[in-house]
């Protein structure tokens, strides 16, 4: 193993004699980059700008949900759309919104951040290698996003059916994202998730390669740390499921433009099949945006406890178990479109038993901790709030689960809460708690810990707020994707746009913290978290060097 | 073969319009049924002008449309839960969720909860300066593995038996409706009375408010169902992919192009019911609601006749004259 780790240790750089420090020019460092952390760091400023964007576009959502009616939709058609607009064209604009924040959020915000950002910076360090197994392959993987990104964005711009965008959801679902939406803009989606795809893949074939390759001496499998653990196992859902995506997203390009029937019944096609497709992608997505949110929280919760991880082993394999499972249970969200008794009897049951190992890591989480002796920074408080957030949208997830009560929730705002408590408080959560533990680390500086806890009640308070009504409307009966709604869906509705104002503050102060850290934060030290904090990483200086692991840790 | 369309087609206008908003004489229902089946497609857009003039001849008058009761079949302000079910697999459902799941999922999320505030509390660094070097405990392992695992299995018994219930097949006697989703309005036809689709688009919210009926909810012309026989509803989509829910019912199904959904229920109490589409089919997604309107099944058979249809036609003879 220690052959193949000299030798593409050694890859890359032309550098004929270089120290560990040596940094090349400005364009070479960031536009030609190599380097594993600084591919780490742009594709967390690029996931931060996108989260800004697409967090941005859920701010115009709420203030239009505000009250019944519609307020502002058909001025901003009419800034993006001609003065000439129609009200159906503002409707329209409505259904861009939605797609463009789910899309940016799931492929632009999530993923970039919490694997393409983390996952380049901490797995190669965690298991003692020097690098990424393909460094050059990392930045095209990178630098991929950037164009998806950009078509996904100028997509808004060209005719895409009734009005500008592709106003399809995120889902794309045929025969709406086929027959039903004329002009480029679905075309541009569908060519912008295809790139994003071919970069994750890369990516994922880049971290499975490091991981079972690049170890160092003695960091057996079972000694890596969960958070490596968590991204071997997203890298391989990220492996199986983005093809099936990209053939689904092939074949509504062809029904779009050549003719071909695949998604369509006149030519002896099924819209089904596309729905199949896309959620045999659709739910192991889920999983690959949520399982690295694990092993940070579980890093985060051990250093901070200074306690080992309870039942190691039981916390990998409960992520391979979910893993596996997330794989045979996709058709739950395809509860209401007609499948028979039996379909929808066994996605019942093997929905609800993703449960169990889920279940396993809450427990083992809260036994870490038992015995620990805690001390509450900024990270382990955004890693408790996780704890909770995640477990309230869990538990609305076994409910959802049972295909026959799903009947009255499916679609509805019920799931919109549903998924944003596992996403936007599970996911979001432990991207922050991430940020925070691992932020002196990359920076070499420390961050206010008042702005820090700051930031996380305020923002606590305010997904609370925006999110938990959601359950009561949806229960209600509030359908999902509607511009407008009924008088009585008013009250919860003006709450969570509410909700929104809160949260935004708080988003509002991490920026101040960041901008506070680089211009008066304390310098950190190489481990700022004590003894509690035993990965690799607290070993090196703060910010690493350029270069490290030049001579390979010994793990015992 | 376009002359002879037409003159089908203007002879169906002479007869007294067999279409989409068609109120024909219930004399010539059983020719309506017959050109009716086959013409709706074209009928439905083209007939909703002469329905008015239609509606004059009608030798029956429909009875006077319910008014909604504001408790039942629509959203509450501030409500917290579902909306009160008229079908007996719906307050089944209910019975699930409210007296099973909510619980199971209150008392889970409480649990861990106070298991977090607990663990907080009792081993702060402040108070526990010295952490253990527990990693291990078999026995407490195999508890929460296997704790969940039946609790799961509880849940899944009435899950299953909920499933069963709602799949049931519908019997002999029910009334078939067929339910059709068009970009953006609804097509209601009857095939065992011999009603021919029509269609049903949203009220504006004025109108419908000033009819003391929810903005954005209300219909023109409503699905109008018989109280206490079972319903076999038909759902298919015409363009894109639609989903006919009424949260009353505990019924949503999608109305998919290409394919025909079913689903059964019977509805126990006469009122009237609101749905909205709940699959993203485009533009005015928001705005094609569904409105059920359920009456006795005399009054439903006056509906029937008024529409130029019959109640009395069995499923089976119906088939025949559609053929």
């Amino acid at each position: 193993m220690s052959t193949t780790i000299t030798a593409d240790g050694g890859h890359g750089h032309a550098h004929d004699h270089h120290d560990a420090d040596h940094k090349p020019g400005f364009f070479a460092r960031w536009f030609l980059s190599t380097n594993h952390k600084d591919i780490g760091t742009l594709y967390l400023i690029f996931a931060i700008t996108a989260g800004v964007i697409g967090g941005a576009i859920s701010g115009l959502m709420r203030a239009e949900l505000a009250q019944p009616g519609i307020q502002y939709l058909h001025l901003w058609a009419q800034w993006s759309d001609g003065p000439t607009a129609t009200l159906d064209q503002a409707y329209h604009l409505w259904n861009v919104l939605i797609t463009a924040h789910g899309l940016i959020m799931v492929f632009f915000m999530v993923m970039p951040a919490i694997i393409g950002g983390f996952g380049n910076w901490f797995v190669p360090i965690m298991i003692g290698a020097p690098d990424m197994a393909f460094p050059r392959m990392n930045n095209v993987s990178f630098w991929l996003l950037i164009p998806a990104f950009l078509l996904l964005l100028g997509s808004s711009f060209v005719p895409g059916g009734t009005g500008n965008g592709a106003g399809t959801g995120w889902t794309v679902y045929a025969p709406l994202s086929t027959s039903g939406s004329a002009g480029p803009a679905v075309d541009l989606a569908i060519l912008s998730l295809h790139i994003a795809g071919a970069g994750s893949i890369l990516g994922a074939v880049n971290f499975i390669t490091t991981i079972f390759n690049m170890r160092a001496p003695g960091m057996t499998l079972h000694k890596m740390p969960l958070f490596v653990w968590s991204v071997l196992v997203t890298a391989f859902l990220l492996l199986l499921a983005l093809p099936v995506l990209a053939a689904a997203i092939t074949m509504l390009l062809t029904d779009r433009n050549f003719g071909t029937t695949f998604y369509d019944a006149a030519g002896g096609g099924d819209p089904e099949l596309y729905q199949h497709l896309f959620w045999f992608f659709g739910h192991p997505e889920v999983y690959i945006m949520i399982l690295p949110g694990f092993g940070i929280v579980s890093q985060i919760i051990s250093t901070f406890s200074r306690k080992p991880v309870f039942g190691y082993l039981g916390m990998a394999y409960a992520m391979v178990a979910i893993g596996v499972v997330g794989f045979v249970v996709w058709a739950h969200h395809m509860f209401t479109t007609g499948m028979t008794v039996n379909v929808k009897m066994y996605f019942t049951a093997a929905t609800m038993v993703i449960a169990v190992p889920t279940g396993v890591k809450i427990f083992s989480w809260i036994a870490t901790m038992w015995g620990g002796s805690i001390s509450f920074k900024t990270p382990m408080v955004w890693a408790l709030g996780f704890v909770f957030l995640f477990t309230v949208g869990g538990v609305t997830g076994v409910v959802l689960a049972n295909g026959g009560v799903d009947d009255n929730m499916h679609d509805t705002y019920y799931v919109v809460a549903h998924f944003h408590y596992v996403l936007s408080l599970g996911a979001v959560f432990s991207l922050f708690a991430g940020f925070y533990y691992w932020f002196p680390k990359m920076s070499g500086r420390m961050y206010s810990e008042f702005l820090g806890q700051l930031h996380f009640w305020v923002f606590f308070i305010g997904v609370n707020l925006l999110f938990f009504p959601m359950h009561f409307l949806g229960l209600s009966g509030m359908p999902r994707r509607i511009p407008d709604y009924p008088q009585a869906y008013a009250y919860w509705n003006g709450i969570a746009s509410h909700g929104y104002e809160i949260m935004a503050v708080g988003v509002l102060i991490f920026f101040i913290n960041i901008i506070w850290a680089f211009a008066a934060g304390k310098k950190a030290g190489d481990n700022p978290w004590g003894e509690g904090a035993t990965t690799l990483e607290w070993t090196l200086s703060s910010p690493p060097p350029y270069h490290q692991f030049e001579t390979l840790p010994v793990i015992d | 073969m376009n002359i002879a369309k037409s003159i089908v087609f203007a002879g169906l206008l002479a007869i007294g319009a067999h279409g989409a908003m068609a109120q024909a004489p219930a004399a010539e229902a059983p020719v309506t049924a017959a050109v009716a089946n086959e013409a709706a497609p074209v009928a439905a857009a083209n007939a909703a002008a002469p329905a008015e003039s239609a509606k004059a001849e009608a030798k029956v008058a429909a009875p006077e449309q319910l008014k909604p009761e504001p408790t039942i079949g629509q959203p509450q302000a501030k409500e917290l839960g579902f909306q009160e079910q008229v079908t007996a697999n719906g307050r089944y459902a209910l019975w699930f969720h409210n007296g099973i799941l909510l619980p199971l999922i209150t008392i889970i999320s409480v649990f861990v909860l106070v298991l977090l505030l607990y663990v907080m509390f009792r081993f702060r660094a402040g108070r526990n300066p010295v952490p253990s070097k527990v990693s291990h405990n078999t026995a407490i392992e195999v508890i929460w593995t296997l704790g969940p695992v039946l609790i799961l299995v509880g849940v899944a018994i009435p899950s299953i038996d909920l499933l069963a219930k709602q799949f049931k097949p519908a019997p002999k006697e029910a009334l078939t409706v067929k339910v059709t989703g068009y970009q953006w309005y609804w097509g209601y036809e009857y095939p065992d009375n011999g009603i021919a689709e029509y269609v049903s688009n949203m009220l504006p919210p004025e109108k419908a408010v000033a009819n003391g009926e929810p903005g954005l909810l209300a219909v023109d012309n409503r699905l109008v169902l018989p109280v206490g026989r079972p319903i076999k509803l038909i759902t298919t989509g015409s363009d894109v992919i639609h989903s006919f829910s009424v949260p009353a019912l505990w019924v949503k199904i999608d109305a998919v192009p290409g394919r025909l959904n079913e689903r059964t229920f019977t509805i126990d109490r006469p009122g009237v019911y609101y749905g909205q589409c709940s699959e993203l089919c485009g533009a005015r997604h928001g705005f094609m609601p569904i409105a059920i309107e359920a009456l006795p099944q005399d009054k439903f058979a006056q509906w029937v006749a008024s529409q130029g249809g019959s109640v009395t036609a069995k499923p089976a003879e119906a088939a025949a004259a559609a053929n």
